[in-house]
Parts: structure tokens; C-alpha cells; sequence
């Protein structure tokens, strides 16, 4: 009988030396003349568990981890069962169960290049039934949804569809936006090295739906094996015919390649990721006209990130209704939360809208990874505001963050304990502003370099600069053309509100 | 950093790379990366052919080449460190990480160590940072990096 083992495949398993990991499988089964069937597996998401090596027994996965290479001849001579790294089912597992995982359903339970395993779970469902339906009838799926943009923006995806659907044009396209650059988030990576025949199906249906013939995932190059697997992924998708001329045997064409970028936060912004793909320079363009307008080559364009693309299979197939009755208020279905920086039990959580910021540090979290206090949690990327214990019972939501003078951007969570210096963070903020600045508006390219003068001043015991540098940020938020220059304010902002203190360190005794 | 000489048979290897992407839509970025990945950079002798081929200025070519923190205009050194810089590697130490680098190798950021063996960059998130602080050396990422990590990974390439 051979023995199914799972060893991850996702870049924070590799980067924790899954590699070497699976070697010492094989190796230790040829040395034992046992029968090993290995899968490489996306990662289940409880990262600090990686590598995270399951073995099936009678259907059931259970979990070992984290896995070093040197364990693995231990693991084999307790026979996969009673061992100190043993976790139990996998999917009993507490952090795990809690979870509602929708888009992410086959993440880490499949072998991500295996176009029948997706089938298997459920795959291409929601593209069939899809192919039944009208363009209009598409989009009432989609609004009736509530899908919002999962970059961060929360615009209704339905929408911003029906608007390239009711444009008239010879060519229009589906850009998926995978330049996720925000700090403290990995969900596109994990999908995409997980999952990616469902941003392929999202995308099909995307351009079914809007009568778009061709697609561009735009994956930034910092994410090697994503690429890989999604170049694999679109490859064996072609030669199986949900790609090309005539996707799955209908009428209609829908094909897509990779495009990798270049190392530039900033083309995480649409447009400036629309110029890129061009071939310009990333700077952004002024809006209108909406890239579902005039997009890509000045045709009409989807642009959309790739965990609302990839949410689109799992509401087609499911239906809107099952998808809406999660989460609470405008925030409908669920989010995968990324949970972050320096806490102890860090990973992707997928779950309803609606869970407290406070549930997710201290109790999903467990709090940190150096045992200190928690002092902030940043939430929403580089951009996002920090928030201190005393916003911990704000809900995870879109109006939520935004009334508490923040934002849920792509949803990651970076938590920092008692040592960290925030008037250090916002001076960070603003010198990565000022490294990742296109340089078209003037508050953003010159805002942000004066902004990290201004806080050197504070630093040094300026406080009489503080005021310089609350109206430094209005300038920022409301001049500046993009997100990059127009949110920079809220870290830098957010930190002289809610820690004062770290800006007055060295202040300087009045006069005397 | 000297000049180095224009690579051997640059218009021959540049007419295929600039042969092999002509279907493409927006082709400049996608020929950039085939010619970083030839050289290891993009040699300044290559703009006027590039431009040409694409019908386009020689300063919208240096444009882009420029505006891009992956496209190089000199070599790097022969192993590439990438050392995250963002906030949540920051959250579990990288900074120490960022000093203990530097230190060791003898140079700030966008440098590249005396014999030429590593060039430090910085980079802005790596996607893993539930496991920081990370890196990437020579494309491989590597999570939980401490010291003696460090250490460990730059004598293997120095070796």
C-alpha cells in the first residue's frame, strides 16, 4: 500500500526548506523500500507550522509540523502517527476549523497543477454554468454577490464589469492585478501557488461575462513560484482546452498570459499598472477616463485583484445568495485575512466579514511571537493606518475601518509588540513613499521627502514641527492624484495620534 | 563602478530577444527582463537597438529602464542578496538583519562587496510575512532568517 504524503509547494514553505524537506521523503521511503506517493500541496495557511507535512490515512489528512529535513527519518520510524511534531487531523486543527474558506476551499488541499484535482473539488462548475448564462444575467449574479474589490478600493465588482460589458469596442481585456505589494499580505501569492486554475476560471468568466477576449496577469517578480505555477497552470489549461479558441468546447474565446513586473510598488495602482503593462514607465494616470473605459491600450479594460478574480468560480458555482449571507453590513462573503509581522500563530485566515481586529491579534493570533505586549497593529498594507488595544473591538469591514480613520486595503494584519518605535514607523512610511513615489504629482514626489525631513526634525526634539506635519499630510491626502501619496498620511498620521509619546521623546525643555 | 564593455555579440543576441517577443502587446518590459536575464543587466549599448526595433525614442527606452528598481544599468555582483525591508519583517527584527548584512559584507544598500562576491538590495515584501524577517538570495527566499542564518547562507556563497 503506498502512503500519500503532502509536502507544500507555497514560497513560505519553501522558504522554511520544504525543498529538502521532500528530498529526505523520497529518500528515507527508498531506503525503507517504502511506496511514497508525494503531492506537492499549496500551504494550508497556518504558516507558522511550515513546513506543514500531512500524510492520508482512510481519507483522513493528518498534520506534522513544522517539519525540518533532519525530522524526517524520526517521523517515518514513529510511522507518521504518535511523534512530538503530530498535530492531529489537519482539518480539526482549531485555527483551522474556525475558518470559512470559500475562495480559498482547495488552497493547500490539492495539488495546485492538477487540473483534475480542481475539477475534483468543485472546479470549473461555476465556468459551466456560467457558459449557460447571459452577460446581463452574469452580472446580476455578481451584484447580488456583493463581491467588492479585494485590492482595497471595496468598489462593487458587478459594476465595474457591467461597465466594460456596455462598452463598445473591437478588443476589451481582464487585467488581474497581482502586484501585491503591500507589506504583511501574501494572499494573491497563496492562491496563485495554490489554487491557480480558479484565477484562470474567474478570469474566463470575466471575460465571458464583458465579451473580453484576452487577459494579463500583471505578478510582480518577487514572487518566483508564483510565477512558475501560473505559467504551468495557463500551459496545461490551453492543452486542455479551457483556454484558446473555444473555451471548454463553447463558442466563445478567452485566452491570458503572465506579465511580470519590475520591482515598483506603485504599479499596484491601476493605472499606473495598465501604463506598465504598456510598456511606459509605471506613473499614473489621471482618472476619468476609468480604465473600464479606456484601459489597457486605451481599450476597454477589467481590472480587478486576484482575490476578487479568483472568488468569482466559488459564487458561480455556489450561487450569490450563499455568498452574500456571510458578513455583516456593506462587507458581504468573507476575506482572507493575513495575519502578520510579529505575532505567534501568523497565517491566512479566511473568515466572515465581521470579525473584531481585537479577536484576531490576541485570540487567532495568540498575541506575539516575542511574548511582549502588543502596542499597534498595522492593517491595510504600507499605507494603512496603525491602530492601537483601544480600536481592537473595531470589526473587520470596509465602513468599519474607514470610520475608525483607517482602511482594510487588502487585508493584512502586521502586528508589532511594546519595541517598536512608531515616530521610526512613520518616518518609514514616508521614505517608502518617497522611494515608491512615480513622481507625476507634486504632494506625493516632493510631500514625501519633506515628510521624512519633517520627522528627522521631530526626532531631534523639534516638537513646534508637528503641526508642520499635520499639514503636511492634509496637503498629501488631498492633493496627491493616487493611494501612494494620498494614504501615505494614514501610518504617519495614525501613529502621532494614537502614540504621541513616541513623538516626544526628545523634545526639547521650553526655554527658560 | 568602471563601464564594463559592451557584451559579445549584443545586436545578434538583441535582434532574437526583440524576434522572439514582436507578437507581443506591450512588448518593453517582457524584452527588458530577457535582456536582464542574458547580461545580468542592461547594457547601455542596448537602448538605441532596442528603440529602434520598437519604433520608440532612445529616452522613452531610458525612461522605463530607469523608473524600474529591477532593471540594472551596471552588473551586480555574482550573488544577489535581497533583504526585506518592509514593515511586518520589521515587526520581527529585520532591521538587525538589514545591519548585520551590511556590516558583514562591508557595504550599504545597492552596493556590492569588495571582491565583488554579493550585492546587497533592498526589497519591499517578499510575501512572507508571517515568517520574517526573509530574504532572497540568488532567487531562493528564505524566511526566519537570523543571524546565524545569515551567516550561514553568505559563507555557502562565498565559499
Amino acid at each position: 500500500m503506498s502512503l500519500k504524503i503532502y509536502v507544500p509547494r507555497d514560497a513560505a514553505a519553501l522558504a522554511a526548506d520544504a525543498e529538502k524537506v521532500a528530498e529526505a521523503v523520497l529518500a528515507e521511503a527508498k531506503i525503507r523500500d517504502v511506496e511514497v506517493e508525494l503531492i506537492r500541496n499549496g500551504s494550508r495557511g497556518m504558516l507558522w507550522l511550515e513546513p506543514l507535512v500531512e500524510i492520508e490515512r482512510d481519507g483522513i489528512r493528518h498534520a506534522f509540523g513544522p517539519v525540518a529535513p533532519g525530522d524526517v527519518r524520526a517521523l517515518f520510524d514513529a510511522d507518521w502517527g504518535d511523534h512530538a511534531l503530530a498535530l492531529g487531523p489537519t482539518e480539526e486543527i482549531a485555527w483551522f476549523k474556525r475558518q470559512t474558506r470559500l475562495t480559498f476551499a482547495r488552497v493547500g488541499v490539492i495539488d495546485p497543477l492538477s487540473l483534475d484535482a480542481y475539477e475534483a473539488h468543485g472546479g470549473l462548475k461555476g465556468l459551466r454554468r456560467a457558459l449557460g448564462m447571459t452577460g446581463a444575467a452574469m452580472i446580476d449574479e455578481m451584484k447580488e454577490s456583493g463581491l467588492r474589490g479585494r485590492g482595497g478600493a471595496g468598489f462593487p465588482t458587478g459594476i465595474k464589469w457591467d461597465t466594460v460589458r456596455l462598452a463598445e469596442a473591437s478588443q476589451k481585456y481582464i487585467v488581474a492585478n497581482a502586484d501585491e505589494g503591500d507589506s504583511g499580505t501574501f494572499a494573491d501569492r497563496m492562491l496563485m501557488e495554490g489554487d491557480p486554475f480558479s484565477l484562470i476560471e474567474g478570469m474566463a468568466i470575466a471575460g465571458i461575462c464583458v465579451g473580453a477576449t484576452r487577459g494579463y496577469i500583471y505578478l510582480r517578480s518577487e514572487y518566483p513560484e508564483a510565477i512558475h505555477v501560473m505559467n504551468e497552470a495557463i500551459r496545461i489549461a490551453r492543452a486542455r482546452g479551457l483556454l484558446g479558441p473555444s473555451v471548454l468546447g463553447s463558442d466563445f474565446a478567452y485566452d491570458m498570459e503572465v506579465r511580470v513586473g519590475a520591482g515598483a510598488y506603485v504599479c499596484g495602482e491601476e493605472t499606473s499598472l495598465l501604463n506598465s503593462l504598456e510598456g511606459k514607465r509605471g506613473v499614473v494616470r489621471a482618472k476619468p477616463p476609468l480604465p473600464a473605459i479606456e484601459g489597457f491600450l486605451g481599450k476597454p479594460t477589467v481590472v480587478n485583484n486576484i482575490i476578487s478574480l479568483g472568488t468569482v468560480p466559488v459564487i458561480f458555482e455556489r450561487g450569490a445568495a450563499h455568498y452574500r449571507d456571510f458578513g455583516l453590513g456593506r462587507s458581504r462573503g468573507t476575506i482572507p485575512i493575513q495575519i502578520a509581522g510579529n505575532v505567534k500563530f501568523g497565517g491566512l485566515f479566511e473568515t466572515a466579514f465581521g470579525t473584531s481586529l481585537g479577536a484576531l491579534v490576541d485570540e487567532i493570533g495568540g498575541g506575539t511571537f516575542s511574548g511582549r505586549p502588543v502596542k499597534a497593529v498595522q492593517v491595510g498594507g504600507p499605507l494603512g493606518a496603525y491602530f492601537p488595544r483601544s480600536k481592537f473591538d473595531t470589526p473587520f469591514g470596509y465602513e468599519e475601518f474607514d470610520g475608525e480613520g483607517g482602511l482594510i486595503g487588502h487585508a493584512g494584519v502586521v502586528v508589532f509588540d511594546d519595541t517598536a518605535d512608531m515616530l521610526g514607523m512613520a518616518r518609514f512610511a514616508m521614505e517608502f513613499c518617497a522611494v515608491e513615489s512615480c513622481g507625476k504629482c507634486t504632494p506625493c514626489r516632493i510631500g514625501a521627502v519633506r515628510g521624512v525631513e519633517t520627522v528627522d526634525r521631530i526626532a531631534r526634539g523639534e516638537v513646534e514641527a508637528i503641526p508642520l506635519l499635520t499639514d503636511l499630510c492634509d496637503t498629501m491626502t488631498d492633493g496627491s492624484l493616487c493611494a501612494l501619496g494620498g494614504f501615505t498620511p494614514y501610518p504617519v498620521m495614525s501613529a502621532l495620534r494614537h502614540f504621541p509619546d513616541d513623538f516626544h521623546a526628545n523634545a526639547k525643555e521650553a526655554a527658560e | 563602478m568602471p563601464i564594463p564593455p559592451a557584451p559579445a555579440d549584443l545586436e545578434g543576441r538583441l535582434d532574437a530577444i526583440l524576434a522572439d517577443h514582436a507578437d507581443l502587446e506591450g512588448p518593453l518590459l517582457p524584452i527588458l527582463h530577457a535582456v536582464q536575464a542574458e547580461w545580468g543587466y542592461v547594457p547601455p549599448e542596448a537602448l538605441p537597438i532596442i528603440a529602434k526595433g520598437l519604433n520608440i525614442s532612445r529616452a522613452e527606452v531610458h525612461g522605463v529602464v530607469s523608473f524600474y528598481h529591477d532593471f540594472r544599468e551596471a552588473p551586480a555582483g555574482r550573488h544577489m542578496l535581497k533583504i526585506c525591508r518592509a514593515e511586518a519583517c520589521q515587526a520581527r527584527g529585520g532591521q538587525g538583519i538589514e545591519a548585520a548584512a551590511k556590516a558583514r559584507l562591508g557595504v550599504d544598500w545597492h552596493g556590492t562587496s569588495k571582491d565583488g562576491g554579493v550585492t546587497l538590495e533592498p526589497v519591499y515584501c517578499l510575501g512572507l510575512c508571517a515568517t520574517g524577517p526573509a530574504m532572497m538570495l540568488d532567487g531562493r527566499v528564505v524566511a526566519r532568517v537570523d543571524k546565524t542564518r545569515l551567516d550561514a547562507l553568505l559563507a555557502e556563497v562565498e565559499a
